[in-house]
């Protein structure tokens, strides 16, 4: 199991001074990580079929007056504001669950969760007809939430291990493909849908499913953040942890419900965009180092960079069609992770 | 034959110069799975529109058997059916040698990329190209060596580390995923669905075109693979260890990499990426043998049943060729890996 | 001429230099003991003797040859090695895993001769662990697993043998038993054994012959006698210290100076 791998890291005890100055830097980091979200959303409403300048973005957000220029920002906004918060929960749950397994490879579609969600939105189109983004929404949410708790259960709920959640994710994302893949094969009109869907993307972003699913990624935000000192304890191992006076057990279960509740929503409304939720927290760590109170915001606001990034890049490149925000993070990320991957010393692999 | 005082195990020995061990737990479970999938493929052989019995189908396939019978045996049935034992057998070694050299129970040719890989240079056929069966068969094969190759130069540094290996193998799996996602958006209805049963794996309609070149492949690869299976399972104490007593790792990983990327590349070009064969043989015939090493040969026998009555079942279950094989395999690993985790659960291992 | 030398090696990890230029003589059927601080290079030296590692200049001679330009089951049937860290593979008994050391005597048709059978019965019964034979390595104490490895070296039956740390994490008494084994095989069978040990007074009172090192260098081989001294272990180690006579054994003990004196020195 990938989990087993012990880390030979080295115990590094850095004096005082340096520690408070590399605490400075860090935060400064975290402040120009903002700024460059700002460019990158700029950009999102920015980019596109008709290209805005900087100034009609600002007029189009803060003087609308209903100018062309204005109704086609309000347009991109939607887009970019699910873009936002998909990227933030999806870099969030992903530092989580790597927290959690103690698995650096651990993202939503370890957990199955990406599994529960395909499998109701094929479900929802097979068997209720449900056709309309909005109406997938909810299925997709219940789906993800619903093997969220399988996985809890089956990976023994309060004696929890690790391995064991990464294999009963595993095993039921396993079966749940066998019956994804069997409705597509039967159902024209679901595989119709469902190969646009499982793509992930932005471009059926409405303030509807925005709405839909605000409340869900705040509430898992919110708790995800708060679990960062907990996990902290825990990435030092059980035994360590307890010995901190830590609650495993509580911890875990809160951890898998923010985890949850983050991929379920984010899946939910774009469809499952896999990598960004296990890249950002990896490239994150090799800067801040293993504390995950600075690595929970760090992702929080690189993730959405990425994701909106891919976005823009996808508009542009095969212009006038566009490349989904799936097929981008994914084609960018590989190689960035293969490269981090290598970059690793051996002695940690 | 005698047996060992120290393990307790049965060894040949001809003349003063030959001596080998036997494992009889191993030997019986070899047995055990040669029969199940040679009687299961007789099953499946007389299974389809056109019902046969046991007998009528053995006395077809020693040459005794009524004429309209043996045609229907000889063109289409016997070629499937020894399509999927192939291809079964194939990717259960494959998976047995990736888990051994990874050191991974996880890392199998799905996990790794390489079914995504063929599935790539597959789609790449059937969407861009509207290719005929041979195209995609190509197209898979190349697409699946060229990913190997990939993973294998990307992982290697100052030797290939198992755990690399296997991260590097998720990177590529990831991209391939979204490219196969996004081929599947661009193609039409028609090839969408084309491709959608392709990406599943099925054994429809596979004849002896299939058949020879993966018969030839494995009769040269096992024996490779077999003869170098000391040595893997030396590696299994670690490289220092095994290295100390005289095995050449780093060669042998490459020899045995290139064999299963062969093998998985063939199996997938034949049949598509047919989920989980590759991951659950080799664990499902270590916990029949109950011995300690990469189980090769229970490995690869596991594998070609596993295929065999998984096609059976789906055949069964749902009609003549209404659902490939693929999706039978999956349900079936997803379960397999639900009742580990319940069994190994009870016996407090993981 | 000894059998093993290493000769103006260069040792490093990617880009990480641990030693320069280095030369040590592994003298004939002698128990050599590597030690040094912690990051000294001792391990690495280990590992370069043993040819786990490549030197990226110099080399490592096994009876006047280079190492890596021998076929690597025949260095292995001279030279064994007990790595820091081996892994049992789930589900081995005992039996089995020291039957594996047998693995550079086999061919693929010779898999199990009547040599390799009585062999293994006596690395085991050598090393304690023959009543172990059917258990599982998983179930073992560290103790028992550790003398389980070695009887799996011993089973490889090499002149040469090469220990890296084999008493870390092992209680005194374990620690003990595993020298005594060592010193042993070192005496009644003429084996060279070469063994990376942590503690000084171990070192002193098993090894017939010391290697120093420090920061990548030898400062100091020779029989214990000779080399343990005050001034030494201030120059390797960097403490201060006592070295009288080992009241039991007659080779130099060291006793770390109190930590006030030693307070007062720094």
């Amino acid at each position: 199991m990938f989990v087993d791998t012990p880390s030979k890291q080295r115990v590094e005890t850095p004096p005082a001074e340096p520690a408070r100055r590399r605490s400075a830097v860090k935060a400064a980091g975290l402040l120009a990580a903002l700024a460059l979200l700002v460019v990158v959303a700029t950009a999102s409403i920015a980019v596109g079929a008709k290209p805005l300048g900087v100034g009609q973005v600002w007029h189009g957000l803060f003087a609308d007056t209903g100018t062309y220029g204005d109704v086609v920002v309000g347009e991109r906004l939607s887009r970019t504001v699910l873009g936002l918060l998909a990227g933030a929960a999806l870099g969030l749950a992903g530092a989580v669950l790597q927290a959690l397994t103690r698995n650096p490879l651990a993202d939503p579609g370890l957990l199955g969760i990406n599994a529960g969600a395909s499998a109701a939105v094929v479900t929802a189109i097979t068997f209720f007809g449900v056709t309309s983004i909005g109406g997938y929404v909810w299925f997709a949410f219940a789906g993800a939430m619903l093997v969220g708790a399988l996985v809890w259960f089956l990976g023994g709920s309060r004696g929890a291990t690790p391995v064991r959640l990464a294999l009963a994710g595993m095993a039921i994302a396993a079966a749940l493909q066998g019956y994804l893949q069997a409705m597509m094969i039967l159902d024209e009109a679901a595989l119709g849908r469902m190969r646009f869907w499982t793509v992930g993307s932005l471009s059926s972003a409405s303030w509807q499913s925005i709405g839909q699913v605000l409340p869900f990624l705040a509430a898992g935000t919110v708790l995800a953040l708060a679990l960062a000192r907990p996990l902290n304890a825990m990435e030092m191992g059980d035994d360590t942890a307890r010995a901190l006076g830590a609650h495993l057990n509580r911890t875990r279960a809160l951890s898998m419900l923010a985890a949850t509740l983050l991929c379920g929503a984010a899946t939910a409304a774009c469809g499952p965009i896999v990598f960004v939720g296990l890249m950002v927290p990896h490239v994150v760590r090799s800067f801040t180092g293993p504390d995950l109170r600075w690595i929970l915001p760090y992702a929080t606001v690189l993730s959405p960079v990425l994701l909106l990034g891919a976005d823009v890049i996808g508009r542009v490149v095969v212009r006038p069609s566009e490349l989904q925000v799936g097929v981008v993070t994914a084609v960018i990320g590989g190689p960035l992770f293969i490269f981090l991957v290598r970059r690793r010393r051996t002695a940690q692999l | 034959m005698t047996t060992l005082k120290t393990t307790r195990q049965p060894v040949l020995r001809i003349g003063g110069r030959v001596s080998l061990r036997i494992r009889i737990r191993s030997v019986a479970v070899v047995l055990l799975l040669t029969g199940v999938a040679l009687a299961a493929a007789v099953v499946l052989i007389g299974t389809g529109d056109f019902p046969m019995s046991f007998a009528d189908v053995l006395s077809v396939l020693v040459g005794s058997g009524h004429p309209a019978d043996e045609l229907i045996v000889r063109e289409l049935r016997l070629p499937r059916v020894l399509v999927g034992l192939l291809v079964g057998a194939s990717l259960g070694l494959a998976g047995a040698l990736f888990q051994a050299v990874s050191r991974n129970p996880l890392g199998s040719p799905d996990i790794l990329g390489l079914g995504q890989g063929a599935t790539a240079g597959a789609l790449t056929m059937i969407v861009l190209f509207s290719g005929s069966a041979a195209a995609v068969t190509a197209g898979a094969l190349v697409g699946g060596l060229v990913t190997g190759t990939a993973i294998y130069a990307l992982a290697w540094k100052r030797g290939v580390h198992g755990y690399r290996l296997v991260l590097v193998g998720i990177g590529v799996s990831a991209v391939m995923t979204a490219v196969n996602s996004y081929l599947i958006t661009k193609a039409d209805m028609v090839d969408a669905a084309r491709a959608v049963v392709w990406m599943t794996g099925s054994l429809n309609g596979r004849d002896w075109a299939q058949v020879w070149p993966l018969l030839a492949l494995c009769a040269v690869l096992v024996p490779v693979v077999l003869a170098n299976e000391r040595g893997l399972r030396m590696t299994e104490m670690g490289d220092d260890a095994s290295y100390a007593l005289g095995v050449r790792v780093e060669r042998l990983r490459l020899v045995l990499l290139a064999c299963a990327v062969l093998l998985a590349s063939a199996a997938t070009a034949a049949a598509g990426p047919v989920a989980f064969v590759a991951l659950t043989a080799p664990q499902l015939a270590r916990r029949l043998t109950r011995s300690p090493g990469p189980n090769l040969v229970p490995s690869l026998l596991m594998g070609a049943a596993l295929l065999i009555v998984a096609d059976l079942l789906s055949q069964r279950a749902f009609g003549s060729d209404q659902l490939p094989v693929g999706v039978v395999t999956g349900a079936l690993g997803g379960v397999y890996l639900l009742w580990l985790l319940v069994t190994e659960r009870k016996a407090g291992r993981v | 001429m000894n059998r093993l030398s290493a000769e103006n090696v260069t040792l490093a990890y990617e880009q990480r230099v641990i030693a320069r230029e280095l030369s040590v003589e592994i003298p004939d059927n002698s128990f050599t003991v590597i030690v040094g601080p912690n990051a000294c290079g001792k391990s690495t030296l280990l590992r370069a003797l043993s040819r786990m590692l490549r030197p990226s200049e110099g080399r490592v001679l096994l009876d006047g040859q280079v190492i890596q330009s021998l076929p690597a089951k025949k260095v292995a049937r001279t030279l064994g090695l007990l790595p820091q860290s081996s892994v049992a593979p789930d589900g081995i008994t005992v039996a089995d895993l020291v039957a594996r050391g047998r693995y550079p005597h086999q061919g693929l048709l010779r898999q199990w001769s009547p040599e390799d059978e009585r062999v293994v019965q006596e690395s085991m019964e050598r090393t304690g662990v023959a009543g172990l034979a059917d258990r599982y390595v998983d179930e073992l104490s560290g103790g028992q697993r550790q003398r389980v490895w070695i009887a799996m070296a011993l089973a490889q039956e090499t002149p040469l043998l090469l220990l890296d740390e084999p008493t870390t994490y092992l209680d005194i008494q374990h620690q003990l038993d595993v020298l005594d084994l060592c010193a042993e095989l070192h005496e009644e069978h003429g084996r060279t054994l070469v063994a990376v040990l942590h503690d000084l007074n171990h070192a002193a009172r098993y090894a017939t012959h010391l290697i120093a090192l420090r920061g990548g260098e030898v400062v100091a081989q020779g029989a214990p006698r000779d080399v343990v001294t005050a001034e030494l272990v201030e120059r390797v180690f960097g403490i201060r210290c006592q070295v009288i006579e080992d009241p039991e054994a007659g080779t130099p003990l060291v006793v770390p100076a109190a930590r006030k004196a030693r307070a007062a020195a720094v």
